[in-house]
């Protein structure tokens, strides 16, 4: 890695020397300009404290998995199997498609205990059962959104309302980056699309320079990145020299430190192209590796290579990846869903743990592997006469999610729902929080990570968080 | 809990009866008179009188007499987890608590005494809400920037060169750069400028900055993000509103009350206005809840867009800063309680002619086809049942989704308002919309195989086919006030909790409305008195022509805002545009036939230290255009632009797997790429998706239309660098562009000043020309050494360079 070669301080004589003597004060106001400038946002910055770890890998599973199918066991539905629940327990729910009097609907998965610490998992898990000395398993997560889009907006943003940065906006803006040939936060998606779209990895109010870049399974790795047809390597090359030469003498001309930038923008997306091909190049990865993660079989290639990617991208010091896959939404069809959803990412989600910690880079990537919210105990028939088309509606108020290295104490389970999955008994955890948890990881605390906009000083984790110390190691 | 103990043994010692004015007054007027008292009734509370007391605050009584385990008042000054403990500061002490509640247990007496205060006015003496005056000490915009200038002072700079000039004038008022012969039939500088005044471009240039602000998108948002298919209707009205000079005062009204201002249809489209939130189709979430978050968003628009504040703030608490009120806010949002979201014929010229020809004979075909599919049988049994459904939730719960779908699924989410107004009382097209929802949402209700059987998929074929044969009218997206509505604070501006009842009413600071309707407010925001409505309006459209407002914070005018660079100035462009009438050309006119505006942007050195950010207007300011002028610019230099005016949203080239990335990648279908002329429109018109917008729009900064925006960011990146360099768009104006020049003339040289002239409207200079030559000499040698060795892709290549300068995107 070639990190120090621009750093600030080489970035400065850069511009001296490509200014042609621009001024000093103007360099200083261009540093000041947050967002204006190409890389000076994203050059790495100093955290509030000393971090635990110094990227995320961020497993989002869009659609909400159904927690008492996978991660909390509740032989309790069993006995109430078919028949509703006492209203005065379900009349406050807050429910998106069934009625409080829905029948409930018990687990048709097995339990069993994986690792040292006995890790009570879902038999479709075998995958996470055999990293679970690593794995920190949440049981307590609830969220105050009960529909899909207002709740991935909660998760990445701290609010309900559109318009707000996301989390890995946040920590570019906070941290910076420390890839100077990639953007720093990088999105990687599979399956079908989700709820919030761009929403997901926007920049909100922040400036665009912070916005995720989506890496694309389809066309170009990230839009526009290839050269345009009858474009050679060489001929782009000869094009940003002729353009660097003109903007200089335009730079001089004028005097402006904004055009400056832009020559070190072009720079930079020139830097982009000659290394995305490498990153995505795996013929240097062994065939144990690529098995591992599954890109050898048809369920698991695609979120296994992104998985592969994800790897690849912060050991390159992308800080912040977020790999989608949807959908877990598993109004009907949920038996059936489940399975082909568990087929599809348990064996890469463990292998990509394992493959960090070989590496050695587990202890300073924090992953997160989860939804925006839970499914109900109780069933969703949407179609009466077809028996295998049963399923779960949302459920904010209890579901599970699981973190992993930075910093995470792992063979771990924190928080309990009652019997009937309906709430939570001990250690609740708020979106709020896993956010001021996961930004504290990284060093941020979150009280002062913040951004004035409309007259008011925003932070992700909006009015509330605490950081939740049983979670860390 | 150690607290507890302790107020329980001292309440229990309180033996004898609390004495009101020696120990309970004493404490109130201590401790909480400061914030709920004569000077200040923070959260809409007084404790300084008994009838105050008894009344409470926005969310009610604070004092229950005799239950002091339910008072309010208690729970807050004793504190706990998730509760805003009162006072602020340091606590109340023990005795201090145990005192209150005794007093509150014993029936909270309140001897009869003095008259208490009445509530001081609410006032400022911040200047942004002080009258406008017209300064007495100069009348140009020149005269108050050298006033400045020369207290600094400092020099202003000179003229910008002609060159220059045009191409900044040409920009800034169409929105696109100069042609060679707009540059060879430039007369006078004050003629350019009245020519590009009436320009139609004019219009597209001036709506965009509007249309930020409206935050207008051609989709719903959120998850389903479906397409709008008629959003259009309401940006060809703002075009034209530009183009004809309305004036700003009739702007507003028309978009703000249209529907109130009786007659046109085109003050109904201008209401489109108030339709571009957002809307919420997700399956199973409340309606109730994304009308409230509609009604805040419409709110916080005309506070930003109008009012310059961020009353936003105060939808959940009294504003920390600025003078304004939760109830102020809420009193704004009774305005808007009541609006009704409606679709409105709105036809183009030319349309209702042939419709009304053909009308009746279509309504009879699509009649006889229903028929032949026996829905108004279905649909009646149909209706029946999910008004049974809809009163019977958890009886059957196919039926119970199929009702939810009804309460989403209409295009404007009126389902439930038609299938409850009698068959026979419905109007033709309410009939049409719930008929259509029948058809194509029945499935819902009965199955995949009941829904086969009847065939509606076959039906909806068809009938879409017809409506395609049949000549139709152009739809806007509108409003309508049928019923009064009650208005309530919002405790904690939670839409499920409610606080007192309020009343349309304008900000208690600011000079008061008459009246209580929509157009009441309009009018109340553009009369004369009003502080900030033209303060803020100039200031915007000040900030486009100079790339800083003279209140920097285009969206705050509040006491914790940046103050004016020049208030006086500030308050001429106002008085000047009020006094014109509210003509936005003439404000225009003359700010940029003012010498400060044509001044060069050229960074001077000892400006450099003294006024980075060109604050004092000692020269003008290099600015990068916005993303749609990007394109624009590159297209028309190629001769490849499109510039047909107004009309529907278009679909340029997009890259693949863009549109996937939406929800259940279902909008993949959305982008039908337009062809012929309608692929090289302007960027204002390409199609804006707001769960994925075009990369090459979001990359260079334009807004994501989730709330109103006031300024754009000018962000630097090198994905914006990947977009000039590679984007086959911009790659294919190069090619057109190269042709352009290789026609004009055989001779090198020639060709190169004619591809400065069509890019940058001035010629090379030497080093320039040698940097050209230079690069042409090796591209040329490196394309033969591909055997590409075509002279046209040397001069692509070229091309694609001028379009990548930093000189090409940014206005000078």
């Amino acid at each position: 890695m070639k990190k120090d070669l621009f750093a600030i301080h080489s970035r400065r004589s850069f511009l001296r020397d490509c200014a042609g003597g621009i001024g000093t004060v103007a360099l200083a106001n261009l540093l000041a300009q947050e967002g204006r400038t190409a890389e000076l946002p994203l050059a790495a910055k100093k955290p509030h404290f000393a971090p635990k770890a110094k990227n995320v890998i961020f497993l989002f599973m869009e659609g909400a998995p159904s927690q008492m199918d996978l991660f909390d066991p509740k032989p309790e539905l069993q006995k109430w199997h078919g028949k509703p629940l006492p209203t005065e327990l379900t009349k406050d729910l807050k429910l998106a498609f069934i009625k409080p009097t829905a029948k409930v609907l018990g687990s048709p998965f097995e339990f069993q205990k994986y690792g040292q610490c006995g890790m009570e998992l879902s038999t479709l898990l075998p995958g996470l059962g055999s990293i679970a000395d690593d794995v920190c398993l949440v049981r307590s997560m609830y969220s105050e959104a009960f529909n899909h889009h207002p709740g991935q907006l909660f998760l990445f943003t701290g609010s309900m309302i559109g318009g707000r940065p996301t989390m890995g906006a946040w920590l570019n803006y906070g941290l910076g980056s420390e890839s100077q040939n990639l953007p720093g936060f990088v999105v990687l998606a599979s399956g079908v699309g989700t709820s919030a779209g761009s929403d997901n990895w926007s920049s909100g109010f922040l400036p665009s320079t912070y916005a995720g870049t989506v890496f694309r399974s389809k066309g170009d790795p990230i839009v526009y990145l290839a050269n345009p047809k009858g474009i050679s390597r060489d001929s782009q090359r000869l094009r940003l020299d002729a353009l660097k030469e003109l903007n200089e003498e335009h730079l001089e001309k004028t005097g402006d430190a904004e055009i400056a930038s832009r020559i070190h923008s072009y720079e930079l997306a020139y830097r982009m192209q000659m290394s995305a091909p490498e990153l995505l190049d795996f013929s240097k990865e062994s065939t144990e590796t690529l098995k591992s993660y599954g890109i050898d079989q048809d369920a698991t290639k695609t979120y296994g290579t992104n998985c592969l990617l994800a790897r690849r991208l912060v050991e390159r010091g992308v800080r912040y990846v977020m790999l989608m896959h949807a959908s877990w939404d598993h109004h009907s069809a949920l038996s059936n869903g489940l399975k082909t959803k568990t087929r599809e990412t348990d064996q890469p989600a463990a292998a990509l743990i394992k493959d960090l910690k070989q590496r050695g880079l587990l202890d300073e990537t924090l992953v997160v592997w989860g939804g925006e919210f839970g499914r109900t105990p109780m069933s969703e028939i949407r179609r009466p006469d077809d028996p295998n088309s049963i399923g779960r509606d949302h459920h904010p108020n209890g579901y599970s999610i699981w973190m992993a290295g930075g910093g995470i104490k792992g063979g771990q389970v924190i928080g309990r729902t009652d019997d009937l999955a309906l709430n939570i008994v001990e250690d609740k955890i708020h979106v709020h929080d896993l956010q001021a948890t996961m930004l504290h990881l990284l060093g941020i605390d979150h009280l002062k990570l913040t951004y004035r906009h409309l007259g008011r000083d925003f932070r992700l984790t909006d009015l509330g968080g605490e950081v939740v110390k049983k979670l860390l190691a | 809990m150690q607290r507890c103990v302790l107020l329980f043994v001292l309440a229990a010692t309180l033996s004898a009866k609390v004495d009101f004015s020696r120990q309970v007054e004493p404490v109130l007027r201590a401790r909480c008179q400061g914030c709920h008292g004569a000077a200040q009734q923070m959260s809409g509370l007084r404790l300084d009188s008994r009838e105050g007391a008894l009344t409470g605050g926005y969310a009610g009584a604070v004092i229950a007499p005799g239950r002091s385990a339910e008072s309010k008042l208690v729970a807050r000054v004793v504190g706990g987890k998730g509760i805003n403990q009162m006072p602020p500061g340091k606590p109340l002490s023990a005795e201090e608590i145990a005192v209150l509640k005794t007093w509150i247990d014993e029936g909270a007496e309140w001897p009869a005494s003095k008259p208490v205060a009445a509530a001081a006015p609410v006032k400022s003496n911040h200047w942004a809400f002080q009258p406008v005056k017209r300064p007495a000490n100069g009348n140009s915009i020149d005269a108050f920037v050298q006033a400045r200038l020369q207290k600094e002072g400092l020099q202003s700079s000179p003229e910008a060169d002609r060159a220059t000039l045009l191409r900044r004038v040409f920009l800034d008022l169409t929105g696109l750069p100069p042609t060679p012969d707009d540059v060879a039939n430039a007369d006078s500088y004050e003629q350019v400028v009245d020519r590009l005044l009436q320009s139609p471009h004019f219009g597209e240039r001036w709506a965009r900055p509007w249309l930020d602000r409206a935050r207008y998108a051609d989709s719903d948002g959120y998850e389903k993000d479906w397409v709008r298919p008629y959003a259009w209707r309401y940006r060809h009205w703002v075009i034209n509103a530009f183009n004809q000079d309305m004036t700003f005062d009739r702007f507003t009204a028309a978009q703000l009350a249209g529907d109130q201002m009786g007659g046109s249809a085109e003050n109904r489209v201008a209401t489109g206005f108030l339709r571009m939130t957002l809307t919420n189709r997700e399956g199973g979430i409340d309606n109730k809840q994304f009308r409230f978050e509609n009604t805040i968003d419409r709110v916080n628009t005309v506070g930003a867009t109008w009012l310059g504040l961020t009353v936003g703030c105060t939808q959940c608490h009294d504003h920390k800063y600025d003078p304004v009120s939760q109830k102020d806010y809420y009193q704004l949002f009774a305005y808007f309680d009541g609006v009704e979201e409606v679709d409105v014929d709105a036809p183009m010229p030319g349309e209702l002619g042939p419709y009304l020809q053909k009308r009746d004979e279509y309504q009879a075909k699509r009649d006889e086809m229903v028929k032949a599919y026996k829905v108004p049988e279905l649909q009646a049994a149909w209706e029946k049942e999910m008004l049974r459904a809809s009163a019977n939730p958890g009886e059957r719960t196919d039926w119970d989704l199929a009702w939810d779908c009804l309460l989403k699924l209409t295009e404007a989410g009126d389902g439930e308002k038609i299938i409850r107004i009698p068959a026979e009382k419905r109007t033709a097209r309410q009939r049409t919309i719930l008929e259509d929802h029948f058809i194509r949402n029945y499935h819902f209700a009965v199955g995949p195989k009941v829904y086969e059987q009847v065939k509606f998929k076959e039906l909806d074929t068809k009938l879409r086919g017809l409506k395609d044969a049949y000549p139709q009218l152009t739809q806007a997206m509108a409003v309508e006030e049928t019923a009064k509505v009650q208005s309530y604070l919002r405790v904690r501006g939670d839409y499920q909790t409610n606080g007192i009842p309020v009343k349309p009413a304008v900000p208690a600071v600011l000079p008061q409305a008459q009246g209580t309707t929509r157009l009441d407010l309009a009018r109340w925001l553009t009369s004369r008195e009003h502080p900030l409505t033209s303060r803020v309006t100039v200031n915007w459209i000040w900030a486009e022509l100079f790339g800083r407002g003279l209140v920097k914070g285009l969206d705050d005018f509040g006491v914790r805002a940046e103050k004016p660079t020049h208030p006086e100035l500030l308050d001429y462009l106002a008085s000047q545009f009020m006094d014109n009438g509210w003509s936005m050309k003439k404000l225009i006119r003359e700010i940029v036939l003012s010498k400060t505006y044509r001044q060069a942007s050229t960074v001077r050195k000892e400006l450099e230290s003294r006024d980075p950010e060109n604050a004092l207007l000692a020269r003008q300011t290099r600015i990068r255009l916005p993303a749609e002028l990007i394109r624009d610019s590159a297209l028309h230099s190629a001769g490849l632009l499109s510039l047909q005016v107004g009309g529907k949203s278009v679909k340029p080239p997009l890259p693949e797997g863009v549109m996937e990335l939406g929800y259940g990648g279902r909008s993949a279908n959305v982008w039908k790429e337009s062809t012929g002329a309608d692929k090289y429109r302007r960027g204002l018109y390409v199609h804006f998706q707001r769960s994925t917008p075009h990369p090459m729009l979001l990359n260079f900064d334009a807004p994501k239309a989730n709330v109103a925006l006031c300024k754009r960011e000018r962000s630097n990146t090198p994905l914006q660098a990947l977009n000039l360099l590679n984007d086959p768009v911009f790659f294919e104006a190069a090619a057109a562009l190269a042709h352009q020049v290789m026609a004009a003339s055989a001779d090198w040289s020639t060709r190169l000043e004619e591809a400065f002239r069509l890019t940058l409207a001035r010629k090379p200079s030497d080093r320039e020309r040698r940097v050209f030559e230079n690069f042409f000499t090796r591209q040329k040698e490196q394309l033969a050494k591909e055997q590409i060795g075509s002279e046209s892709a040397a001069w692509t290549s070229l091309a694609s360079v001028l379009l990548n300068t930093d000189e090409f995107i940014t206005r000078e």
